[in-house]
C-alpha cells in the first residue's frame, strides 16, 4: 500500500477492482464502511462476479477476467477526452512532459524491439531522449509529439467505450458510469483509493494491470494524498514482510537485488546502481544503494566482510537466470534437476498451478522437508486419498521429513501489514507437542551444517563458516535479537566528521534509522527499509498509542511503519508545486517557507525546496512515471493481452496469444487449452469463511463453509442441466475436479465481441487434510504460466468445461 | 464509528443484573424490580453487513458450541438453518430490485429478536424456563426447560430449536453473561464493519437514524428501522435498505405478532409437566388451522411425546458441547 488501512477512511471513492476486499480482507474493509458512513464515500466494484464487496457497493459493473487493462486504459482515455485530468499534478509530478527516444513505437500489440524467438524485447528505445547536459529532455508545453503525454494519449485512444464493451463484456452504459464517477476525482479536493489484490496480480500481465491503475491515479492526482493511493491488499498477515525481507529468489532484503553472473565483482555490481539523477537537483534516493548494500553484507558476515574483500561480495550467490521463482523451481524438480526441497510455511501441492505436474515433480525428489504447524497436503502428497489424491504410493521414493513448527499465536515477533506497519505481537500460548519455533529449527540446521563444513570441508565453505551469529543463545535467536539486527547497529565507533574525537554512535549501539547507515563498513543493517524499527528508543513496533491528532488516520505512535514511520508514501505530492496542500481539509504536509511540516513524516528532505525537488524521490527523475522506460519486460505502457487461455481472440492484436513475453516452459505450451475444447472462462478466489488451506483444519471454519463448490450462472446451469446443489465435474486440459454446484444470479454470462462468455468461479480452500470435507482446489486446473515480470501464476483466468454428474452415494 | 466497548475487566466483576431484575418469568409470576434497568439493544445494519460470518464464528466460540460440519447444498448459507448449536446464521438472498433491475445480495443475520413482548415466554408452560430481564434480554433457563417446543410455536420469528441430545430449547442469549459484566455480545465484538453494534435501545435508535439518512442519500428511499410494534418492539433491531419489504430478507415477518392462540391455550396449560402434551396437541391443531406458519417438526413432536412418556423427565443429560 502507498497509504494505510486507517487512511482509507479519508477517501471519497473506493474502487475495488482486481480484489474482493470485503471477502478476503474483512477486517481492513471496516475502513471502507467507515468512509461510506462518515464521509459519504462511494464504493465501486468491478468484478466478473457480484461479490460480497459488491453487496455493499454503490455501483457494480461486471468485467471478464483478464481484461482489466482494456477497461482501465478505457477510463484513462475517457479522462483525457473529457478533460478530467489534474493538470497541475500531472505536469509537475509525472513524466508527462518527458521526450521519448526516436524509434519507440507500438503496433499490432507489440512495442518496438520484439524478438519472437526469445519471447523478449530489446528495450533500448524505451527511454527518454537525453540532452547534452546529461539530463532527460522535457517539453513543459506538452506539444512535442514524442512527449510521454502525447504518446499516452495516442496509446489509449483505441480504448473507446465500445471497444471496452467488446473486450471486457462490460455494458457500455455501466462502463461510462464507472468512468464518470472515477473522473470526478480529478478535482484536487476529491480523492479515490484503489484497493486491489490477487485479482490483478495473478495474470500473465499482472504487473501491468496494477500499472494501468497507477497511471490513472497519477493523472487524477491521487498518489501521495490522504484517501488516495495504490493499495495492494496483501493476502497473508505478513506477506508484505516476506517481500520486504527479500524472500524472493532475485532479491535481498529491502528490495536490493541479488547479483547476476554478469556481475562477478562488487565494482561491476555497483556500476549499474549509481542512480544518477535524470533531472537537475533531484534526490534520487537510490544513490545511497551502496550504504544499504554494504550494511547488509556487514549484518550477514560481520568482521569477515571487509573493504578489502569487497564486503564479502563473493559469498553472495550469483543468478544465472532472472529468478528461481516457484514455477522454475518445480520445473527443475520435474526435469530431475532439483533433488531436495525445503518447504517452510507453504503448501505447494495446493498452491502451485497444474497440480499433476506438482505431484510428478515432488515424486522425483530425493527428499522433501516440510516445516509447518499443520499437516499439509504437500507433506502427504505421496498418500493415496482416493479421488482426492489418487497417487500410487509404492512408486514414490521421496523421503519426507516433517518438522512441526509453531503457529503465529505461539510465537513473538512482528507482522508487516499491507500498510507497511510492523506490528509486534506476543505469544498467546505455548507450542504443542514437539513443535518448535522456526528460528530454532533454522538455527539448528545452520549450526549443524557449519559443524559439517568445519569437520569435513567442502566447496565454498566461507559463507556458512563466516556467517555472523551474534545471539545470546546460538541455538535459538530471539525475535528481539533478529529485529535489532534488521534495524542495524554500529560495528565500530562512529565519530562526528567535524570532530573526530567526538563519538556520535558507539560501537554496538542501534542506528536511529537508515539515514545513519554507511558504506565504509561501520554499520550493519539486515534490511535498510526496516531501519528505525528497533533503535535505541526501544522496540518501536510494540508501540500501542492510539492518539491521532486531528483525526487524520495517521496514528504515528501506533506500531511503526517503514520507511522511517512514514504512513503515506510520496506524501510531498499532497501539496501543490509551491507546497500548499491541494485540499486544506485533507492536509498532510505543507511548506512553511523553510521546511516541510504536517501530520506525517515527510517523504522528502525536510528542507528540500518545493519548486526544485520533485516528490518521487526514489526515481532519478524526481517525478512519477506514466511511461516506465525499460523497467518492465512487457512494455513501457500497459497494453491489452488476453490470458493464455481465453474464450475470445485478442481483438486488438489477433496474432498475439497471451502476454508475448511471458515465460513458458517447454511442454507447458502444449498444455494450454483452447476455447473450442474448453468453452468456459474460469477464475479462482477465496471465500471469507476460510484462510487459504489453513482454516479447513479448524472445526469452526469447516462448519461455516464445509464443502468445495463451484459457482455458475443460472443461464449456464440451465444450458447444461445442472441443478443447485448438484454435483458437477469441471476439467481443463490439465486436470479434473468434482464439486457441488452453487447456481447463482451473482454470475451472469457476458457478451464479448458478440460471443456469449460463461464464467465459472472456483474457490480454493479445500484439500484432503483437515476438518472440512475433502475436496479439490483450482490448481488442479490452472495453467503453468506466470506474469512476465514477476512470475505470479495465472490463476485468475483459464479455460474449463463442465458437466453434471451423479453425486456421491451417501 | 460507533465507540467500541472497552476491554473486559481482568478482575472479577459484580454482575450488573440478575434474578432481582426479572420482569417476566414463564408460567409463574415475579415481583418486578422497583426500577427497570436501561433497555439494551443490538442493532444489525444489513446495509453494512458483508456476510463474513465472523458473528457465527464468535457465537460458536464464546458459547463453546459444537456444530456439525455440514454439506453445501448450493448456497452460501452454512449451517443452512438455526440449530441448538448455531444460535445465529447468516441468510443470503439474491434479490433483483424490480425498479432498477439491479441485483441486490441481501445478507441478514438471523437469531433471537429479544421481543419486548416475548411469544416464547408467553407460550412456555415450564415455570422459569424462560425469563425476561428488565433490560429487555430474554433468556432460556435450561434447568427448567422441559423441551416441549411451545416456545418454537410461540415465536413469531421461528427462532428456538430443540436439542435432540438433551431435549432442551436453545436460542441466542444476547450474551447475557457478557452484558452482565459490561461487555457487548460476542457477535458485535467480532463484527469487522460494525454492522452489529450494541448499546442502550435509545442509542441504537439514534445510531440507526444516522444510518437511515445515509441510505436515503444513496437512493434507498424506503430505508428504515425494523423494530416491530406487534411484539412491543425488539431488543435486536435491523436497519434495512427496504424497510417497506422486510419479507425479502429471507422471510423476515412484515408484521410479527404473537399467535392469538398462545393466550387461548395458555389458560389450559398454566401448570406444566405431563399436562403439557395435551395442550400442545390442541395448540398444534388450532395453530395450523389459524396461522399455519411456524411448524413444530416431527422431531419436536417425538421429543415432546417422549417427554410426556417420562412424565416430565428430569432432563439432566448433558449437551454434547465438546
Amino acid at each position: 500500500m502507498t497509504n494505510s488501512w486507517t487512511d482509507i477512511k479519508n477517501t471519497d471513492l473506493v474502487v475495488v477492482m482486481g480484489g474482493n476486499a470485503a471477502e478476503a480482507h474483512p477486517c481492513g474493509f471496516k475502513w471502507v464502511t467507515e468512509a461510506k458512513a462518515s464521509r459519504g464515500a462511494k464504493l465501486i466494484v468491478v468484478d466478473p462476479r457480484f461479490t460480497r464487496t459488491a453487496s455493499v457497493a454503490d455501483f457494480y459493473a461486471p468485467i471478464r477476467q483478464g481484461s482489466d487493462i482494456a477497461f482501465l486504459l478505457g477510463v484513462i482515455n475517457y479522462c483525457i477526452q473529457n478533460d478530467k485530468v489534474q493538470w497541475e499534478y500531472t505536469k509537475a509530478f509525472t513524466n508527462a512532459a518527458y521526450i521519448v527516444k526516436e524509434g519507440f513505437a507500438y503496433q499490432d500489440g507489440l512495442f518496438t524491439g520484439y524478438d519472437e524467438s526469445k519471447r523478449d524485447y530489446n528495450r533500448s528505445t524505451w527511454d527518454y531522449e537525453i540532452g547534452p547536459d546529461g539530463y532527460a529532455v522535457v517539453d513543459e508545453t506538452l506539444a512535442h509529439p514524442r512527449c510521454v503525454w502525447n504518446l499516452l494519449k495516442q496509446h489509449v485512444a483505441i480504448y473507446t467505450p465500445e471497444l471496452v464493451e467488446r473486450i471486457c463484456g462490460t455494458p457500455k452504459d455501466k462502463f461510462l458510469t464507472v468512468a464518470r464517477m472515477i473522473s470526478e476525482c480529478a478535482s484536487p479536493t476529491k480523492t479515490m483509493t484503489s484497493m486491489y489484490a490477487l485479482g490483478w496480480t495473478q495474470h500473465s500481465k499482472g504487473s501491468q494491470n496494477i500499472r494501468a491503475m497507477a497511471m490513472l491515479q497519477l493523472i487524477l492526482g491521487n498518489i501521495g494524498v490522504r484517501g488516495g493511493g495504490m493499495n495492494a491488499l496483501r493476502g497473508h498477515s505478513n506477506i508484505q514482510g516476506l517481500t520486504d525481507i527479500g524472500l524472493m529468489s532475485n532479491l535481498i532484503p529491502g528490495y536490493l537485488t541479488i547479483p547476476t553472473e554478469r556481475e562477478p565483482t562488487f565494482d561491476s555490481y555497483m556500476s549499474t546502481r549509481g542512480f544518477k539523477p535524470l533531472r537537475p537537483d533531484q534526490m534520487s534516493y537510490w544513490q545511497n544503494y551502496r550504504k544499504f548494500f554494504v550494511s547488509f553484507q556487514k549484518a550477514m558476515w560481520g568482521d569477515a566482510a571487509t573493504a578489502a574483500n569487497g564486503f564479502a561480495y563473493d559469498w553472495l550467490p550469483k543468478l544465472d537466470v532472472p529468478a528461481y521463482d516457484v514455477l522454475r523451481a518445480f520445473e527443475l524438480m520435474h526435469t530431475g534437476k532439483m533433488n531436495g526441497y525445503f518447504c517452510q510455511g507453504f503448501n505447494p501441492l495446493l498452491s502451485f498451478p497444474n497440480r499433476r505436474k506438482i505431484t510428478a515433480a515432488l515424486s522425483k525428489l530425493k527428499f522433501l522437508v516440510v516445516m509447518d504447524p499443520l499437516q499439509t497436503e504437500t507433506a502427504r502428497f505421496w498418500q493415496n486419498h482416493g479421488a482426492h489424491n489418487d497417487v500410487d504410493t509404492a512408486s514414490i521414493q521421496t523421503e519426507v521429513i516433517e518438522l512441526p513448527a509453531t503457529c503465529f499465536a505461539e510465537d513473538e515477533g512482528s507482522l508487516t501489514n499491507s500498510g507497511r506497519w510492523l506490528q509486534w505481537h506476543w505469544a498467546g500460548g505455548t507450542p504443542p507437542g514437539e513443535a518448535k519455533h522456526d528460528a530454532w529449527i533454522m538455527a539448528q540446521i545452520h549450526l549443524r551444517l557449519k559443524e559439517l563444513y568445519r569437520k569435513e570441508g567442502g566447496p565454498v565453505p566461507e559463507p556458512i563458516l563466516n556467517l555472523e551469529w551474534r545471539y545470546k543463545d546460538p541455538d535459538e535467536p530471539t525475535p528481539e535479537e533478529l529485529a535489532k539486527e534488521l534495524n542495524g547497529y554500529a560495528t565500530d565507533d562512529i565519530t562526528d566528521p567535524n570532530d573526530p574525537t567526538k563519538v556520535v554512535l558507539a560501537k554496538g549501539k542501534q542506528v536511529v534509522s537508515f539515514a545513519a547507515l554507511r558504506d565504509d563498513g561501520k554499520t550493519a543493517s539486515g534490511c535498510w527499509i526496516y531501519s528505525g524499527c528497533f533503535n535505541e528508543a526501544g522496540n518501536n513496533m510494540a508501540r500501542r498509542d492510539t492518539s491521532d491528532p486531528d483525526d487524520t488516520g495517521a496514528f504515528l505512535k501506533w506500531s511503526w511503519a517503514w520507511p522511517v514511520n512514514r504512513r503515506i508514501l510520496y506524501n510531498r505530492a499532497s501539496a501543490d508545486v509551491s507546497g500548499k496542500p491541494w485540499d486544506q481539509s485533507r492536509k498532510l504536509l505543507e511548506w512553511d517557507g523553510t521546511k516541510w511540516t504536517g501530520y506525517d513524516v515527510p517523504d522528502i528532505a525536510p528542507n528540500a525546496k518545493p519548486e526544485v525537488v520533485g516528490p518521487f524521490i526514489m526515481n532519478p527523475e524526481g517525478v512519477s512515471r506514466l511511461f516506465t522506460r525499460g523497467m518492465m519486460r512487457d512494455g513501457p505502457f500497459p497494453a491489452h493481452y488476453e490470458p493464455f487461455e481465453s474464450p475470445v481472440v485478442n481483438v486488438v492484436a489477433p496474432k498475439v496469444r497471451g502476454n508475448p513475453v511471458a515465460r513458458v516452459f517447454r511442454n507447458d505450451m502444449e498444455q494450454f487449452g483452447d476455447a473450442k475444447e474448453f468453452p468456459y472462462a474460469a477464475t479462482s478466489y477465496r471465500l471469507t469463511e476460510h484462510f487459504h488451506f489453513w482454516t479447513k483444519h479448524s472445526h469452526v471454519n469447516a462448519v461455516l463453509q464445509p464443502e468445495f463448490f463451484v459457482e455458475i450462472s443460472e443461464e449456464l446451469a440451465k444450458e447444461k442441466g445442472i441443478k443447485r446443489g448438484g454435483t458437477v465435474r469441471v476439467w481443463s486440459k490439465r486436470g479434473s475436479v468434482t464439486a457441488k454446484a452453487v447456481v447463482t444470479k451473482r454470475i451472469k454470462p457476458l457478451i464479448c465481441d458478440g460471443k456469449t462468455v460463461h464464467i465459472i468461479g472456483i474457490p480454493l480452500h479445500w484439500g484432503f487434510m483437515g476438518a472440512a470435507r475433502k475436496g479439490f482446489g483450482p490448481n488442479s486446473l490452472t495453467p503453468y504460466v506466470g506474469d512476465a515480470n514477476i512470475e505470479t501464476p495465472e490463476y485468475k483466468a483459464f479455460l474449463v468445461d463442465i458437466e453434471p454428474i451423479a453425486g456421491p452415494v451417501a | 464509528m460507533f465507540p467500541p466497548f472497552p476491554n473486559p475487566p481482568t478482575t472479577p466483576t459484580q454482575a450488573r443484573f440478575g434474578e432481582g431484575d426479572l420482569i417476566r418469568r414463564s408460567a409463574s409470576s415475579v415481583t418486578p424490580p422497583a426500577q427497570r434497568q436501561t433497555e439494551v439493544a443490538k442493532l444489525i445494519d444489513v446495509s453494512k453487513c458483508i456476510g463474513c460470518k465472523a458473528c457465527q464464528s464468535a457465537c460458536l466460540e464464546w458459547n463453546d458450541l459444537h456444530e456439525e460440519v455440514g454439506v453445501n447444498v448450493g448456497v452460501y448459507d452454512n449451517p443452512l438453518d438455526l440449530t441448538p448449536a448455531s444460535l445465529t446464521v447468516m441468510r443470503f438472498t439474491e434479490w433483483v430490485n424490480p425498479e432498477s433491475q439491479n441485483l441486490e445480495w441481501l445478507i441478514r443475520k438471523d437469531g433471537c429478536m429479544h421481543c419486548e413482548d416475548p411469544g416464547c415466554l408467553k407460550a412456555c408452560p415450564a415455570p422459569g424456563a424462560i425469563v425476561q430481564y428488565s433490560n429487555g434480554i430474554v433468556d432460556f433457563v435450561h434447568e427448567n426447560c422441559i423441551g416441549c417446543g411451545y416456545c418454537v410455536k410461540g415465536c413469531p420469528f421461528n427462532i428456538p430449536r430443540i436439542s435432540k441430545v438433551d431435549e432442551k430449547a436453545y436460542k441466542c442469549t444476547l450474551c447475557s453473561d457478557r452484558v452482565a459484566v459490561g461487555q457487548g455480545p460476542a457477535c458485535a465484538k467480532a463484527c469487522p464493519t460494525q454492522a452489529i453494534v450494541f448499546g442502550t435501545k435509545e442509542q441504537m435508535k439514534s445510531h440507526a437514524d444516522g444510518r437511515i439518512k445515509d441510505l436515503k442519500s444513496r437512493g434507498f428511499a424506503n430505508a428504515g428501522l425494523y423494530d416491530p410494534p406487534g411484539v412491543g418492539g425488539t431488543h435486536v433491531m435491523y436497519v434495512l435498505h427496504h424497510a417497506d419489504k422486510p419479507e425479502i430478507y429471507a422471510g423476515l415477518p412484515n408484521n410479527p405478532r404473537i399467535s392469538p392462540l398462545v393466550d387461548l391455550w395458555k389458560g389450559v396449560s398454566r401448570y406444566a409437566g405431563f399436562a403439557a402434551i395435551g395442550a400442545f396437541a390442541v395448540f398444534s391443531v388450532l395453530h395450523s388451522v389459524v396461522a399455519g406458519r411456524s411448524k413444530v417438526s416431527e422431531e419436536d413432536e417425538t421429543n415432546a411425546k417422549r417427554l410426556a412418556d417420562h412424565e416430565g423427565s428430569n432432563g439432566s443429560q448433558e449437551r454434547a458441547s465438546t
